[in-house]
């Protein structure tokens, strides 16, 4: 394995003006993503964690700090300069209703990364594609369908096939799964699981909840106001939390108590 | 029960009124393709005796003018002049207003802030005066009349088309396009523009019955083009008879009427077709 991390975020901030005055949701915030490492970003909502997302994507100008793919600086270019480096780093959104254009048919959707990067032949784009909604588990004749026709599960499939079809070295996952049921959300989880070592991507996964990520983040960093407050390896960070912040985010989760007794049957009876 | 019946009631009368729209819409186009093969002389052309009312001459059914011109004729001639003024100066008007709109909209900031002073300015001078000005300063002629309509009318476009992308920037699916790398030009006008494009169509039907309107109050001032007949010139030059002819003005001037009429019915069903939560209903 190189010495150079895949993704090195070093010291980074985000401040932006709203109306009230500034805010700083990012406050110096530094980890490595290694190649084909999954890193867990937890953190209660409004800890700056999407702000961060948007920072590492360039939506959102980072105030201060250095982010490098793969030894590049990528922090403070300007969109046309960062559209280089856009192939190798693309992201999968929290909603799966507004994270698809309503107007466009599934197949335009997950080959338009092709059409935009001018990767490939049309009849190749065409054969990628197929075979990239096989891998994300959508049948090939579904590509004339719109979005509103799928469910919040298959559409984040379609999200993700859009995501990967450039083969991207680092996916960021925002909160993939928590607009969707929790029998979907298993559903996705074990995608990306296989995605990971079927197409050798490397995941950021940004969520507030800990019990989701434990199962299969390999590092988690855990996030608090604006600053990577403990990272580890996912169980021990579980077993042996360090920082006061961690220790209520694992205390706040519900634990099935077997010694209470049960409530009284309840029947549900018809009108 | 009762409820569901009335909708549906309601429904078909939406549908039964841009029926009638389009109908009495498709009859105004039909008579401009077949003005010069049912009168092949000029509008202006003396055809008879001056005044005789409606059915009194029998070479003009709707009658005669002051001047013994055939008003059919004038109506069917009339119809061409209003579509083309009416769909030419708001096609103008679209693709400036969609183009200004747009780029205030999806880039904001300083951006914003200049192009909607600018189409403030347009806004605060009354419509009219503006088209009178316009077509003084330019000469009276067809083209100019379009010039002029469409310098009104493209405001309202601009700040319908930028509030559209305003709201429609900030989905998911827009900032993932970034993501992808897409160009901003390409963003715009392939994935947004397809989005915001329901509430313009609609505005666009209405705004063609006001241009028809004004280019008919233009001309019934004179500042129409004069080689061409147009209902409101034909209004224009029957105000002199109003007392002894009534039928001089009120013909073209319920021509007006009913290719206003059918324009807002249009749009008014197109709003019912492309309003999303409506569709949404009926697929559900």
């Amino acid at each position: 394995m190189s010495m150079t991390p895949l993704l090195r975020v070093r010291d980074l901030h985000c401040s932006f003006r709203v109306n009230s005055g500034m805010i700083h949701p990012v406050r110096g915030v530094s980890f490595d993503l290694q190649r084909g490492e999954t890193l867990a970003l937890v953190g209660e909502s409004g800890c700056g964690k999407t702000t961060l997302a948007r920072a590492l994507l360039g939506l959102q100008p980072p105030s201060a700090g250095s982010i490098q793919i793969e030894g590049n600086e990528i922090a403070g270019l300007n969109r046309v300069d960062l559209r280089r480096f856009r192939p190798q780093m693309q992201c999968v959104f929290q909603d799966p209703f507004s994270s698809l254009n309503p107007r466009k048919r599934v197949e335009t959707l997950i080959r338009e990364p092709l059409d935009v990067h001018q990767k490939f032949a049309p009849e190749e784009r065409r054969r990628r594609v197929h075979l990239m909604m096989e891998k994300v588990g959508l049948p090939a004749d579904w590509g004339r369908r719109f979005p509103h026709e799928f469910s919040g599960g298959q559409r984040q499939r379609i999200g993700i096939a859009r995501a990967l079809i450039l083969q991207p070295d680092i996916l960021i996952c925002d909160e993939p799964v928590s607009a969707l049921d929790v029998s979907v959300q298993a559903q996705i989880i074990n995608l990306l699981y296989d995605l990971k070592s079927d197409l050798g991507v490397s995941y950021l996964f940004i969520s507030h909840d800990l019990t989701l990520v434990e199962t299969f983040a390999d590092r988690v960093a855990m996030m608090f106001e604006g600053q990577i407050v403990e990272t580890g390896p996912a169980r021990e960070v579980w077993c042996n939390p360090q920082h006061a912040f961690t220790r209520r985010m694992i205390d706040a989760i519900p634990v099935p108590d077997v010694t209470r007794p049960a409530p009284p049957a309840f029947r549900l009876e018809a009108d | 029960m009762t409820g569901r019946v009335f909708r549906g009631l309601r429904a078909a009368g939406r549908n039964w009124t841009m029926s009638l729209g389009l109908l009495l819409l498709s009859g105004v186009a039909l008579m401009a393709l077949t003005a010069s093969l049912l009168f092949p002389l000029s509008p202006y052309d003396m055809i008879g005796p001056p005044l005789q009312w409606p059915g009194q001459f029998d070479g003009a059914v709707l009658g005669t003018d002051a001047l013994g011109r055939d008003i059919a004729a004038g109506i069917f001639y009339g119809a061409r002049i209003s579509l083309l003024v009416g769909f030419a100066s708001v096609a103008c008007a679209l693709v400036f207003g969609v183009l200004i709109g747009a780029f205030a909209g999806y880039y904001g900031g300083w951006v914003d802030t200049v192009l909607m002073r600018v189409t403030e300015l347009f806004q605060t001078i009354p419509q009219f005066m503006l088209a009178i000005v316009v077509v003084a300063i330019l000469g009276a002629s067809i083209g100019n009349t379009i010039v002029a309509l469409a310098v009104v009318s493209w405001p309202a476009i601009a700040r319908l088309v930028r509030g559209e992308f305003m709201v429609i920037r900030q989905r998911a699916y827009v900032q993932g396009c970034i993501v992808l790398g897409m160009s901003d030009l390409r963003i715009m006008f392939v994935q947004i523009l397809p989005n915001a494009i329901s509430g313009v169509t609609v505005m666009s039907t209405i705004l063609i019955a006001t241009a028809i309107l004004m280019e008919s109050a233009l001309s019934f001032l004179g500042f129409g083009d004069p080689n061409v007949i147009t209902w409101g010139t034909m209004i224009g030059m029957g105000r002199g008879n109003l007392r002894d002819a009534w039928y001089i003005i009120t013909i073209p001037g319920l021509a007006l009427l009913l290719t206003a009429l059918a324009l807002n019915l249009v749009g008014d069903g197109l709003n019912d077709l492309l309003n999303p939560r409506l569709r949404k209903r009926k697929a559900g």
